[in-house]
């Protein structure tokens, strides 16, 4: 079987990597690029634990062949805090204590992040709504949905 | 697994028809990835569509209506607002299509071609009258998107065949569409029924109709009696309740954990009758 060689931006960083055509991108970031902050819950779609954006399109990583990504853009969930400053998604999923074990958290806060790019100002139901995708066995999901309006609304007012 | 980047429908029908094992395009790759992870289906080649030029484009065709390129997610049919003026019914199919990640991958011509009898958007397409333009090694042809579908799984493509575009006709005048499916939960389920009608109204009166159902046989089934039945009227309870029997009458459904064969059968009667009226109401300019 022979590899491919691809070309991406991940986080912005120019990143190489060959890759079995098979390969899913989820396990070529995990496995070739040593990103292991995305996570596979399902392999299926069904989670969204795995979730990055592809040329600012939220997808699930499991879903998108390696070999899918070359000269494409990547962004994963290691890209979102710049440097020790949290992005305030992650810091309200901390004060709402949105998480519980985490496998789901890096899912949700890449998903939560793209929707906050469309929508500043979103209404609780856009919120569960764009999340439906994103599983999580642990909150009960109430906290992770007030994490998310708290961070709107805060980054509504940095905006302002 | 070769994996290949054709540039053109022809070199891709090309590969198709050379290719000796299990042969799959991929579009989006929400059915085909799920399906190689499964082990049920382990391509020998697998063919990449979305570098072919125009893939991911929607335009206008010289007649009025619109081309639909087969890479075109979810995502990006329901943010183009002059396709959802003509055919929203068309639109909201393909986006009860799995999560918003689904979306950004998932495509109108993969739920098409994965033959699933509870496709959510083929329904809508088949009531609008959609075409399936088809590149094959021996040149190209046009045919209804409804004699796409052969049974679960399997389509009347043949070897070497490839869908280059969908086409949906000019929207003309007074005409509304719509599809509603039932499934137990609001997000992220397989239909257990699906129903989709495309009227045409000159004032109240419906002059034109057809109502196609999904997850009730299988394949999609349009129902020319359930047409018939509100052609000539204004959607009186009388009509409504001759359409809900037809619809319910051309049920050949499964009987499983999601769904009896009363349930669904019921069920369909049901949906044509909200889905009417919803297209019925946009056909007058209304806001449904
Ligand atoms: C979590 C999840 C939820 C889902 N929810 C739903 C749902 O609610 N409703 C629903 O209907 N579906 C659902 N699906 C199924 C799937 O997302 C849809 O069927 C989707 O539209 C498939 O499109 P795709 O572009 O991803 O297809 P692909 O996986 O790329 O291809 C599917 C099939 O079509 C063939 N094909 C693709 N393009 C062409 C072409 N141009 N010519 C000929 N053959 C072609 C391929 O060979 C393959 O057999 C879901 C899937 C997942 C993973
Ligand atoms: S691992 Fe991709 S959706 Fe679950
Ligand atoms: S915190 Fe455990 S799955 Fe969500």
């Amino acid at each position: 079987m022979s590899k491919v060689h691809v070309t991406t931006t991940v986080n912005g960083d120019a990143v190489e990597f060959l890759a079995d055509p098979r390969e899913t991108l989820l396990d070529c970031l995990r496995d070739h690029v040593g990103l292991t902050g995305t996570k596979e819950g399902c392999g299926t779609g069904d989670c969204g634990a795995c979730s990055v954006e592809m040329e600012g399109v939220l997808v699930c990583s499991c879903l998108v062949l390696g070999v899918e990504a070359n000269g494409k853009r990547v962004d994963t969930i290691e890209g979102m805090s710049d440097g020790h400053d949290l992005h305030p998604l992650q810091r309200k999923f901390i004060e709402h204590a949105a998480l519980q074990c985490g496998f789901c958290t890096p899912g949700f806060l890449v998903a939560a992040k793209a929707l906050l790019a469309r929508s500043p100002d979103p209404t609780e139901e856009e919120v569960r709504y764009w999340l439906a995708g994103n599983l999580c066995r642990c909150t009960g999901y109430d906290k992770i949905v007030r994490a998310v309006m708290d961070a709107a609304a805060e980054m509504r007012q940095e905006a302002a | 697994m070769r994996y290949h980047t054709p540039t053109t429908f022809a070199e891709a029908a090309g590969i198709a028809a050379a290719a000796q094992g299990v042969t799959r395009f991929l579009a989006g790759g929400t059915d085909v990835l799920v399906q190689m992870r499964a082990g049920m289906v382990l391509p020998d080649d697998l063919i990449d569509l979305k570098k072919i030029d125009g893939v991911d484009r929607i335009d206008p065709t010289p007649e009025g209506g619109w081309r639909i390129g087969v890479a075109v997610p979810g995502i990006a049919l329901g943010a183009h607002e002059a396709l959802r003026a003509d055919w929203p019914g068309v639109v909201e199919g393909m986006e009860l299509v799995g999560s918003t990640q689904i979306q950004g991958r998932a495509t109108l011509v993969g739920n098409l071609c994965n033959g699933s009898p509870a496709a959510d958007s083929v329904p809508g397409l088949v009531a609008a009258g959609a075409m399936a333009e088809i590149t094959g090694p021996d040149g190209g042809r046009v045919v209804p998107v409804a004699d796409i579908p052969a049974g679960p799984g399997r389509t009347t493509l043949q070897p070497g065949e490839v869908i280059s575009a969908l086409l949906l006709p000019p929207r003309g005048t007074a005409g509304g569409d719509a599809y509603l499916r039932f499934i137990p939960r609001t997000e992220m389920d397989i239909a257990v029924v699906g129903c989709a009608v495309n009227l045409r109204c000159d004032g109240d009166t419906v002059t034109e109709a057809s109502v196609v159902l999904g997850a009730v046989a299988p394949t999609v089934v349009s129902v020319p009696a359930a047409s018939a039945a509100i052609i000539g009227t204004a959607l009186d309870d009388t009509a409504l309740g001759t359409l809900a029997e037809a619809a319910s009458a051309a049920c050949r459904p499964i009987d499983d954990k999601r769904g009896t064969i009363a349930f669904r059968t019921e069920v369909a009667g049901v949906l044509a009758k909200r889905a009417a009226r919803i297209a019925h109401a946009r056909a007058k300019g209304e806001n449904a």
